[in-house]
């Protein structure tokens, strides 16, 4: 289907056209990948292999569904839930495992907690952890393309909890008066931690805050690719014809906790999550390439024991891959080392050498 | 060489990096078609449009937030924060995102934003018009901090900011925008970054000052020579990247040292300066290093003569300094 590590790049489509089924199986891998690696790193994490993880089960469709209907040449502006995203973008498995690890494989030199990764080669920003900052980036860049007259969109990605945020505000103010052609991608999946959506705010949906920004608003069904793939497709004509950002609630579910440090059994019940595992996402997509006749139970099982296989290879290559190098701490606080930098750089070295600091 | 005041010089430096690079751009409140509160901007929306010169909704974190997403796509933006007091609702967007881009994301994305603010008292502004909060920017690892104190430096590291590959907070002192004139060099004249100016030479004592307070530091030092004291005085420039082996040799040379800065004493960029020289000169040192500072209190409306320091302070400090020891 794809090769190792990626999902597989989506299927010529234009506005207007219906997913193909070739393309709905893909996508059925992608989110299979996903949930494959999110299990492993919560299994990782219980371990003590990996620091730290934050899930996504229950958004894998909204986020395939987005990334298949963006422009590879589009950039994204993750929060660091977005793992289905990186890897329709064609991220390696191996390579967001290092950045998991935290080994000299991570791009990031081993330098931010696990989900905080970015690639430049897929046009997927580093992420980092307060939440919404990353909105007036994504609205600053699609003005930044504009100016240079480049056909592209960005988008920016966030929860409910988010839509609170001072940042949230300001980055759908100024993309409504400045017309950027960005997309504000909003995951309101129910929960921020332990606040449910009505304690963020008390509008009857997120998508109607658009309205106040003078933009387009949208609620689509986050577990449903058609919807959410036909809403992307939709904003990303629109912003490129000039006709400005789009903010679209996708309603999803977040079936894990909001990380590997929450229990989520101290602040909802077990009948709510029941109720939203039984509209699981993948159940719903597999569902619906079981009826089209294009898949069968067999494939099914083929697919998931291969992406076990394939995702517990690239595990292993990343646990083999060597330590990040202590000195690296230095690179990259500015395009130069002043000279406190490099002393202390110096002392740090020396401390290594005479053994007073072990990696 | 042209006679311009400080704001003129930022002016200038501004309209030429604009006319040099169309990456360049600039974006902050009522810096279009106004040309800024303090006129820093005036000329440049005629010159270059609206695309170039954006009038923003009055919110700095939206004005930081857009201007990086413009610096991570390849532009040049300059974000005009009107007031150093007003930049703390972008506080997140320069500590968390600006300073931390290129080294969070392995060197893959850097971040060269120039935001310009005027900082400091001195113009009876009061709490919220006057605050030097150098300080917290300093103390971030990723960000440059530079202060000019003369029209010519004003211009000439307005531009090696405006090229420089880092983000850098570029503070103006609002209270010598137009106290203080001074030739200014025609073209494109880059001051470099980390190199302090001594702005006069002296063997007694050396006096360690920064943007608005440069001129009462020279007022002081001129007294003190009419008391035979030979004092030097360097302007750091640059907080971040600081000339280390400036301030150091200056006191390797003198054995006394006086610190000012407008901001307040404790935790203030002066306690570093102490520090280095309590760590590089304390062999040199001949008596206390003194600080000349605000004080610790919020900046005063109908003291702000008497919170800010001034020639007289100075020389006060400098004759406990030269009589102890």
């Amino acid at each position: 289907m794809a090769d190792a590590g990626t999902v597989g790049a989506p299927t010529e489509t234009v506005p207007g056209e219906d997913l193909s089924t070739a393309d709905l199986t893909k996508m059925y891998r992608a989110m299979a990948l996903a949930r494959v690696m999110d299990e492993r790193c919560l299994t990782l994490q219980r371990q003590g292999r990996i620091g730290f993880y934050v899930p996504l089960q229950g958004q894998e469709a909204a986020q395939v569904a987005c990334a298949w209907a963006l422009d590879t040449e589009d950039w994204i502006f993750p929060a660091y839930r977005e793992l289905a995203i990186a890897l329709v973008r064609g991220v390696p498995i191996k390579l967001l495992f290092d950045q998991f690890i935290g080994n000299s494989g991570d791009v990031l030199k081993g330098r931010q907690m696990p989900n905080h990764y970015g690639y430049r080669e897929f046009r997927f920003v580093t992420a980092s952890s307060p939440v919404g900052t990353q909105i007036s980036h994504a609205v600053g860049a699609a003005m930044a393309a504009r100016w240079k007259g480049e056909a592209i969109v960005t988008a920016s990605f966030f929860g409910d909890g988010t839509t609170s945020s001072n940042d949230f505000h300001a980055g759908l103010n100024f993309a409504g008066v400045f017309k950027a052609p960005t997309i504000f991608f909003c995951q309101n999946n129910q929960w921020a931690i332990s606040l449910p959506r009505e304690r963020q705010t008390r509008s009857e949906t997120l998508a109607a805050k658009a309205v106040a920004y003078g933009i387009a608003g949208v609620v689509v069904d986050g577990t449903d690719v058609h919807g959410v793939y036909r809403a992307v497709k939709d904003a990303r004509a629109r912003a490129i014809a000039g006709e400005g950002p789009t903010l679209i609630e996708a309603q999803v579910y977040r079936l894990g906790p909001h990380s590997t440090s929450d229990d989520p059994r101290r602040y909802r019940t077990d009948a709510e999550l029941a109720a939203w595992k039984a509209k699981d996402p993948l159940a719903r997509l597999k569902h619906e390439l079981l009826a089209s006749g294009a898949w069968a139970e067999e494939d099914d099982t083929a697919l998931w024991d291969g992406l076990k296989k394939e995702v517990a290879t690239a595990l292993a290559a990343a646990e083999e891959t060597s330590p990040v190098d202590p000195m690296t701490l230095f690179d990259d606080v500015l395009a130069e080392r002043p000279p406190n930098l490099e002393e202390q750089r110096t002392e740090f070295a020396a401390m290594l050498k005479d053994g007073v600091l072990r990696p | 060489m042209t006679e311009l005041t400080l704001v003129q010089a930022i002016n200038r430096g501004l309209g030429e990096a604009m006319r040099a690079d169309p990456d360049v751009l600039v974006l902050g409140e009522d810096v279009g078609i106004n040309g800024g509160v303090f006129r820093a901007t005036e000329g440049l929306f005629k010159e270059f449009g609206g695309d170039r010169v954006i009038d923003t909704p009055l919110s700095e974190t939206g004005i930081v937030g857009a201007a990086i997403g413009m610096a991570l796509y390849g532009l040049k933006p300059i974000a005009e924060i009107q007031f150093l007091d007003f930049i703390y609702p972008a506080f997140d967007q320069i500590v968390s995102e600006l300073a931390k881009f290129r080294f969070r994301s392995g060197g893959q994305y850097p971040c060269h934003v120039v935001i310009r603010s005027p900082y400091g008292g001195g113009i009876k502004g009061g709490l919220y018009h006057s605050q030097s909060s150098e300080a917290y920017f300093a103390h971030t690892a990723g960000l440059k901090v530079v202060i000019p104190s003369t029209p010519a430096d004003a211009k000439g590291l307005l531009t090696t900011a405006i090229h420089d590959p880092d983000p850098v907070l570029f503070l103006e002192p609002k209270r010598i925008y137009r106290a203080v004139t001074g030739e200014v060099p025609e073209g494109e004249n880059r001051v470099p970054f980390g190199e302090a100016r001594v702005a006069r030479a002296g063997d007694d004592l050396t006096i360690f000052a920064y943007g608005a307070m440069m001129p009462p530091s020279l007022t002081a030092a001129e007294t003190l020579a009419a008391e035979g004291k030979s004092v030097e005085v360097i302007d750091l420039r640059t907080l971040v990247p600081l000339d280390e082996r400036a301030v150091v040799a200056s006191v390797e040379k003198t054995g006394r040292a006086v610190i000012v800065h407008e901001a307040p004493r404790f935790c203030g960029f002066g306690a570093e300066l102490a520090a280095i020289l309590a760590e590089k000169a304390f062999f040199s040192l001949k008596s206390p290093v003194q600080r000349v500072t605000g004080y610790d209190t919020p900046f005063p409306y109908a003291l702000e003569n008497l919170y800010l320091p001034n020639a007289e302070r100075i020389v006060h400090a400098a004759r406990a300094s030269l009589s102890a020891g």
